[in-house]
């Protein structure tokens, strides 16, 4: 019993039921299949972006890629160029993206590694070039994916939609990369102490090379399903996942100290992050109500997983 | 200077013990030192030298006994100071700057130029005709030239007056010149009555300038008596062990095979050889393993057969991943070649493991639990299962046995022989000289550069001893 | 002998002349600057410099307290949310019930040096920790004022927009800012000692200071120069908005690294970030004379980092060689 407790992903699911119950107490069980269906789908874009990240955050203290939105609208906008809107381009619109979040990923890692810039700056500064770049190419224009696309984006395969069947997948492949691959316990090994971990024979520098470009490439997929499931790209559409891709990391269980993945509790943090707005709106607290309880849930989680680690 | 009494002593510690746990680092120290005395703190590494030190500058409460400070005035000026061998200013501030840290009369408009006069002053007054600008930034210093600054801090003012300078190692990066002025003014600040704890492997410095020598071993005064009472022979011989161990049979070059590294230090290793790297702690040698390990791996890929394997003795920094389990600290090294598919082979890395607990003698009933549940002897017998089951044919061990207890360390040495016997090469920095006299051969290193290889007979305490210390006098 | 007293001069000398530390964001700022002139002539006129400027001025204290934290070797994701948040606060409250702004102002302050207590006693990452807050202030924000509006306290607006003889606003508030914070920061015996925190605690908590304490007052200090970006920001735009400064968040991180700032080891200048936050902005303004697209705006601001940053690295290989030299003279 107490070695379940004890599992940080519990808490995330845990506290995602919990405000479910709530939300579903208020508007009637009617409301519920809706509810779920609504949180998979926009959960799902939180949960590629958060894989992402939390492969950075693993890496150790220092490390974050503040360039995700940058490479989701670049994505985006790109592969939706690339498809014009014209039938049976769906998967040129994916090799696009994937060549977005690899080119970006590269150019990330090249910049902390040959500049020698932290992590931060080095992903800030070449997010601003990002954003120019799909400001450049998007030029006002809105471009409609390729019908196929977007009903595949909106749509579902039993009774799930498929963007969370899409984040699903991503998820176990990460899941089971980090708990049975050796690059995972390589990269929990560079998180915990990079120092050890050369002097034991790991590559760092590949593991390293490896988690910025995973952070882009997903975020890169992420843009073109969003582009794809909301109609467009638009170029504020990765805004908001800087923010929530760190917090759905941290929520999730993952150590920002590094050294510590957590993919289930990730999934869990993502739908608690999109259930708990929709039941403080449920229960009429405005705007502003939502973001300051989100800020106090998120410290309360860092000092309540300080607590548990220094008690251990 | 004017004292109001120069009979009271400046520290007295009766009876002071001191544990780390179950370590006892130091044991029933009576200790009393007047104004105007210059005691010479020697020993070998682990003697408990700098827990003495922390001791009387209260970074570190005594487990039993009591020190006695009278002249301390306050929290902030006991008017005991340091001067730490590790350097402890703040890199980003100028010299005066960081005389204005542990200075806090220094304020209100123009202090700047008081903490330049205060720290020029006490550089000139030490160190007559030094190059030292106060306002140069610490970072842009040399070593030289920030080991001065601090000694500088260690005699000024600071708004009362120093009574009591510990000064650790404070020549180690010092020329001779600049030394020298140093001694001088040891002697200077003794004769008007102020008391310095000088601490040094330059035994020739020691007899210059103290009057008093204490001796200690293994947490114990074994000797304390006027510095006229020793000679260097006798000083060194007070230091050494009594036990003797008895030696493992030492292989001669003839018996050995081809030479299978050399490193640009001049260390050098053939098959199968036990090569002991020996000297004081902090010489250069836990630096020159690293970087050998480092440049003949590489930290882009991971070969399936490493070209050397690396046991690490500082386990927090250098060894220990604290979140995971034995098994997996044991296995990291060998993940890669036993994958398949780029995925783990969990059944043969629980074989391995549990082969290597039972070899080594890892004391746990499951491999299960994380690493931090164990003591740091067991720990670091999973570091050394760790590289002992890769195929790396060379190990280097950085003082691996540090807080390991003596039936581990009995159990480990057997397998490095056995180990060695099959042909593999050992490169092992020990700071106990007694583990050093295992090895067929010895490299002795101070300030960073071989001062001696010993092989055969040579190899024993009273030549790495020597080795180590400089002896002439300067 | 007489070598090693010549190179050592010779080290002096050189340091003497410029900081380092300043010299790349003097030149990179100069250099903009001589561009945006070569190429609009009409910008070099007091109207021209106060409309290039002026609106880094809040940016330039924002960027002061993002330096105030990141000396202390953390980083602050809040600052964006801050600002905001005050500017709301003066655009409503403050013109309203100006006593009742004043104690929000300060019980904000107050805020700030509490949780860099906080991020110190219980080691808390800062990074996530400001993060949360940033949400909080956001909420805030939105609370006071729904939607974008409100209008300046009158005084403020006229603090902004007063005309000094002989040079603009923007340039004489840039001025103030640089020397003020330098003052502080690098000048007075308690900027010292902060400075001392972030190149070696145990240095400073060995000579008998109180670390928390200490934690406190460079994040409150940061909240006082947040407090004064929002002040200035709503003088300039004359109403507010929940969102009016989120960029600020990255720009006042690319400042400080700009103006030659380190994010570990207390290694800042506050002279060095206001040049960044005036590089950063006239980055922006002189595609627009260059007649480029403005989508290239932002990642202009983007290549000038990453092109400082560069040089930077050939800057310090250049200083350690010197350094080496100095330690080969000595030894």
């Amino acid at each position: 019993m107490s070695s379940l407790i004890s599992r940080p992903w519990l808490w995330a699911w845990l506290a995602s039921a919990v405000v479910f119950a709530l939300s579903v107490a208020l508007s009637g069980a009617g409301q519920a299949g809706g509810l779920l269906y609504a949180a998979l789908s926009f959960g799902a874009f939180a949960a590629i972006v958060g894989i992402g990240q939390m492969l950075v955050v693993t890496l150790g203290p220092g490390n974050i890629d503040l360039s995700i939105p940058a490479a989701m609208t670049l994505s985006g906008t790109l592969a939706l160029k690339a498809m014009g809107g014209e039938p049976g381009t769906a998967l040129l619109g994916l090799g696009v993206a994937l060549l977005v979040g690899m080119g970006v990923g590269g150019v990330n890692f090249a910049l902390i590694r040959l500049l020698r810039l932290p992590p931060i700056i080095a992903t800030l500064a070449a997010s601003l070039i990002y954003q120019s770049l799909a400001i450049w190419s998007n030029r006002g224009l809105r471009i409609k994916p390729p019908v196929a696309l977007a009903d595949f984006a909106t749509g579902r395969s039993l009774g799930i939609p498929n963007v969370a069947l899409i984040a699903i997948v991503l998820a176990i492949v990460v899941w089971v990369l980090l708990e049975r691959g050796v690059w995972g316990r390589w990269l929990l090994a560079t998180g915990q102490n990079a120092r050890a971990a050369r002097l034991a024979g790991v590559p760092v520098e590949s593991v390293r090379a490896g988690a910025y470009l995973s952070v882009a490439v997903l975020a890169a997929v992420s843009g073109y399903l969003l582009a794809s499931f909301s109609g467009g790209a638009a170029l504020n559409m990765g805004q908001q996942y800087l923010l929530l891709s760190i917090a759905v990391v941290v929520i999730g269980g993952t150590s920002i100290a590094g050294g510590f993945s957590n993919v289930p509790g990730l999934w869990g943090a993502a739908l608690f992050m999109f259930l708990v707005v929709s039941m403080l709106n449920a229960y009429g607290f405005d705007a502003g109500a939502r973001m300051m309880l989100t800020g106090v849930i998120i410290i309360a989680i860092v000092i309540a997983a300080n607590a548990r680690r220094s008690r251990s | 200077m004017s004292r109001d009494n120069h009979r009271q002593p400046v520290v007295t510690l009766t009876g002071v013990s001191k544990s780390f746990g179950p370590v006892k680092a130091l044991d029933d120290i009576d200790l009393t030192l007047s104004p105007g005395e210059c005691l010479g703190l020697v020993g070998h590494n682990g003697a408990g030298k700098s827990t003495l030190v922390n001791l009387i500058n209260g970074t570190l409460k005594p487990t039993h006994g009591e020190i006695h400070t009278p002249y301390a005035r306050n929290r902030r000026d006991s008017g005991i100071r340091s001067v730490f061998q590790e350097l402890s200013l703040c890199p980003n501030l100028s010299v005066a700057e960081n005389l204005r840290i542990c200075h806090g009369g220094l304020s209100g408009p123009g202090w700047r130029t008081r903490a330049r006069e205060e720290i020029g002053a006490s550089l000139s007054r030490i160190f007559p005709g030094h190059d030292i600008d106060p306002n140069a930034e610490v970072d842009t210093l040399s070593i030289a030239q920030r080991q001065m600054v601090e000694i500088a801090i260690g005699f000024a003012p600071r708004g009362s007056e120093a009574r009591l300078v510990i000064l650790d190692e404070p020549t180690s990066s010092l020329d001779a010149g600049i030394a020298g002025q140093l001694l001088e003014h040891i002697q200077r600040f003794c004769d008007d009555g102020g008391a310095v704890i000088f601490i040094s492997h330059m035994l020739g410095e020691i007899f210059q300038v103290t009057n008093r020598i204490v001796v200690m071993k293994d947490g114990r005064m074994v000797e304390d008596r006027a510095t006229e009472a020793f000679c260097h022979a006798s000083l060194v011989e007070a230091m050494g062990h009594v036990a003797q161990q008895a030696h493992a049979t030492r292989r001669t070059a003839e018996m050995l095979g081809d030479e299978v590294l050399t490193s640009p230090e001049g260390i050098s290793a053939r098959r199968g050889e036990i090569v002991g790297l020996s000297g004081l702690a902090g010489h250069g040698q836990a630096e020159a393993l690293a970087r050998l390990y480092l440049d003949s791996t590489s930290g882009w890929s991971a070969r399936r057969e490493p070209a050397m394997a690396f046991v690490a003795g500082d386990r927090p920094r250098d060894g220990v991943l604290p979140l995971w389990s034995i098994l997996r600290n044991a296995s990291i090294s060998t993940l890669n070649a036993a994958a398949r598919w780029g995925m783990v082979d969990r059944r043969a890395e629980a074989a391995t493991a549990a082969d290597w607990q039972q070899r080594i003698g890892i004391r746990t009933n499951d491999l299960g639990n994380t690493i931090t549940s164990l003591s740091g002897g067991n720990q670091q017998k999973v570091l050394f299962a760790r590289a002992l089951a890769t195929s790396a044919p060379i190990v280097v061990m950085d003082d691996p046995m540090r807080g390991v207890d003596v039936g581990t360390k009995q159990d480990v040495y057997a397998m490095i022989r056995a180990e060695a016997a099959q042909g593999r090469t050992f490169l092992w920095y020990s700071t106990e000289t007694e583990e050093v006299c295992q090895c067929d051969r010895v490299f002795v290193f101070r300030n960073g550069t071989i001062s001696a290889e010993l092989s055969g007979a040579e190899v024993n305490e009273e030549r790495i001893l020597a080795a180590s210390f400089e002896m002439q006098e300067n | 002998m007489n070598k090693q007293l010549a190179i050592n001069k010779r080290l002096a000398m050189k340091k003497r002349w410029v900081s380092p530390r300043i010299l790349l964001p003097l030149v990179s700022f100069s250099v903009l600057l001589i561009a945006t002139f070569a190429l609009q002539e009409r910008a070099m006129s007091y109207l021209g410099l106060n409309l290039l400027f002026n609106l880094t001025v809040p940016i330039a204290l924002a960027t002061i307290g993002q330096l105030l934290v990141i000396m202390v070797n953390d980083i602050d994701l809040s600052v964006g949310a801050f600002v905001s948040l005050v500017a709301c606060i003066a655009a409503t409250v403050l013109v309203q019930h100006p006593w009742l702004g004043c104690l929000i102002l300060a019980a904000l302050v107050l805020a700030y040096a509490v949780i860099g207590a906080l991020i110190h006693k219980l080691r808390l990452p800062a990074i996530v920790v400001t993060l949360g807050m940033s949400f909080i202030w956001d909420g805030l924000a939105l609370l006071i004022l729904p939607a974008p509006g409100g209008t300046a306290p009158t005084w403020l607006r006229a603090l902004m927009t007063v005309k000094p003889p002989l040079v603009p606003m923007a340039v004489a508030a840039a001025v103030l800012i640089g020397l003020a914070s330098h003052l502080l920061i690098i000048r007075s015996g308690i900027g010292t000692v902060l400075r001392g925190l972030g190149g070696n605690v145990r240095s400073v908590t060995r000579a008998g200071w109180n670390d928390t304490l200490l934690f406190a007052l460079a994040y409150g200090l940061a909240g006082l120069f947040g407090v004064l970006a929002g002040l200035t920001l709503v003088g300039l735009y004359t109403s507010a908005g929940a969102n009016v400064a989120s960029s600020y968040t990255l720009l006042t991180i690319a400042g400080v690294i700009l103006g030659g700032g380190e994010f570990v080891g207390g290694k800042v200048s506050p002279i060095g970030a206001v040049l960044g936050a005036l590089t950063l902005s006239l980055a922006g303004s002189l595609l627009a004379f260059m007649h480029l697209s403005p989508d290239w705006q932002i990642g202009a601001q983007g290549a000038v980092l990453i092109a400082v940053l560069a040089a930077r690295l050939l800057f310090n290989r250049h200083g350690a060689s010197s350094n080496a030299i100095a330690q080969e003279a000595t030894a």
